[in-house]
C-alpha cells in the first residue's frame, strides 16, 4: 500500500513539474527570439514580418479591438509596398474551432484565425492576458527575432502600422 | 506517513497548471483561486423531469422568474461559480456576442451566481453591456444553486449549464469541471436540438 501510494505521488509530482516547466513565465523579450512552438504556415517567402495576436472569444477587449484589426490588416492590404510582407495570425487562448469561427464571423476577420483550445501556446508565451501582440522578424531560415511584445489592442492603427514597419526595417 | 502524503499532494497542487487566459478588462482585479475539486456537490435534478421553479433578482433591478418563460421560450441557466474569479470571468463575456445564436433557437440565457448584487454589478460592467439577464442568488444564500443540487462545500456554485425547454423540462445538464469553461458548442448543439 506504502508503495502504491509513493508510485502514485511520483507520478503526479512529475506530471505536476511537467506542466508547471511548459508554462513560461514571462512573455517573448523584444530582442530576443521567438519561443519554438507549432504555428500554421502563413508566411510565404515574400513575408518579412509575421504578426501573432493572442485574444480570445471571451475576451471584451478583444472584442472591441476586432473593428481595429480589420483596418489594421485592410491598411497592410491596400499598400502595393506592403502586401505580403506582413502576415497576421490570430491564436484563439483556450479557444475552439467553433469559438475561433464564431469570432472570425461576428467580426467579419479575414486574416487567419486559429484555435489554441488546450493553451499549448498561450503557456509558451508566458501566459499572456489578451488581447496580445508579438511581431516577429522573419529572416528567412534564420531566428525569428521578436521585434515587439505589448498587452493591449490599437486604437490608432496607422500608427502601430508605422511602428511595425520602422522596428522590422521592411524593405 | 499520512502527514507525508498530504504534505507532497500540497507541493503537487501547488505547482499544478491552470490554465486560463484573462482578458485585459479586466487588469489586475481577478483573484486568482487555484486549482480546485472539479465537482463539490451532488446534483438534485435529472434530465426529463420539471426544472424547479424559481424568482430572482437581476442586476437590471428585475425579478426573474423561471416561470416567466413557461411557454414562450426555452431557457439556458449558466451557472457560474464566483464573481472576479479567472475561469468565470472569461465565460459570460463570450456568450455576449452570439446573442444571435441563442434567439434563433427561441431561447434566453440567464446567469446565475451566489453573488450579491453590487458585486455583479461591478463584475459584468467590465464586460461590457450583456443582453440577458444576470440574477443574484445570494440569499438565501445559494438557495437556488441548493435546490439544483450545484452548491459547493465552501458556498460557492458548480460551473453548470442547465437547458430547460418551453414546457419546463429539464432537457440538458452539464455540471462541468469548474475549472474549465464548456465550450459553446455543447450549448449550441443542445439548443438545435430543442427545434
Amino acid at each position: 500500500m506504502k508503495k502504491q501510494v509513493a508510485v502514485i505521488i511520483t507520478i503526479m509530482l512529475i506530471l505536476a513539474s511537467t506542466a508547471f516547466l511548459h508554462a513560461a513565465t514571462q512573455p517573448p523579450q523584444v530582442g530576443g527570439t521567438l519561443p519554438v512552438m507549432k504555428l500554421p504556415n502563413i508566411a510565404d517567402s515574400k513575408a518579412q514580418v509575421l504578426i501573432i495576436q493572442i485574444f480570445s472569444m471571451y475576451c471584451p477587449y478583444c472584442q472591441k479591438d476586432a473593428p481595429n484589426m480589420n483596418r489594421f490588416f485592410s491598411l497592410i492590404e491596400n499598400n502595393p509596398g506592403l502586401k505580403g510582407k506582413i502576415k497576421i495570425l490570430g491564436i484563439g487562448a483556450g479557444n475552439t474551432q467553433f469559438e475561433v469561427d464564431t469570432f472570425k464571423k461576428k467580426y467579419k476577420v479575414e486574416f487567419p484565425l486559429v484555435p489554441d483550445a488546450d493553451f499549448t501556446i498561450h503557456k509558451i508565451v508566458g501566459e499572456v492576458r489578451t488581447p496580445y501582440f508579438i511581431v516577429v522578424k522573419l529572416n528567412g531560415s534564420q531566428k525569428m527575432e521578436v521585434v515587439y511584445s505589448k498587452l493591449g489592442g490599437h486604437e490608432n492603427v496607422e500608427a502601430f502600422l508605422a511602428e511595425v514597419v520602422q522596428l522590422s526595417g521592411i524593405k | 506517513m499520512k502527514r507525508k502524503i498530504v504534505f507532497a499532494l500540497l507541493i503537487a497542487g501547488l505547482f499544478a497548471s491552470n490554465a486560463f487566459a484573462l482578458s485585459d478588462a479586466f487588469k489586475g482585479n481577478i483573484y486568482n483561486v487555484g486549482k480546485l475539486k472539479p465537482v463539490d456537490s451532488v446534483l438534485k435534478v435529472k434530465v426529463g423531469r420539471r426544472a424547479p421553479d424559481f424568482t430572482l433578482k437581476a442586476v437590471s433591478g428585475k425579478k426573474i422568474s423561471l416561470k416567466d418563460y413557461a411557454g414562450k421560450k426555452n431557457v439556458v441557466l449558466s451557472f457560474v461559480p464566483a464573481a472576479w474569479t479567472p475561469v468565470c470571468s472569461d465565460q459570460w463575456p463570450g456568450y455576449n456576442i452570439v446573442q444571435e445564436l441563442f434567439e434563433e433557437n427561441s431561447a434566453v440565457l440567464l446567469g446565475i451566481t451566489v453573488d450579491n448584487i453590487p458585486t455583479l454589478y461591478s463584475w459584468t460592467n467590465q464586460m461590457g453591456h450583456l443582453w440577458f439577464e444576470v440574477l443574484s442568488d445570494f440569499w438565501p444564500h445559494g438557495a437556488v444553486a441548493s435546490r439544483y443540487g450545484i452548491l459547493r462545500s465552501d458556498g460557492t456554485a458548480e460551473r453548470a449549464i442547465m437547458i430547460i425547454d418551453k414546457k419546463g423540462i429539464l432537457r440538458y445538464v452539464d455540471v462541468h469541471d469548474i475549472n474549465e469553461r464548456p465550450p459553446l458548442e455543447s450549448i449550441v448543439r443542445q439548443l438545435e436540438k430543442l427545434r
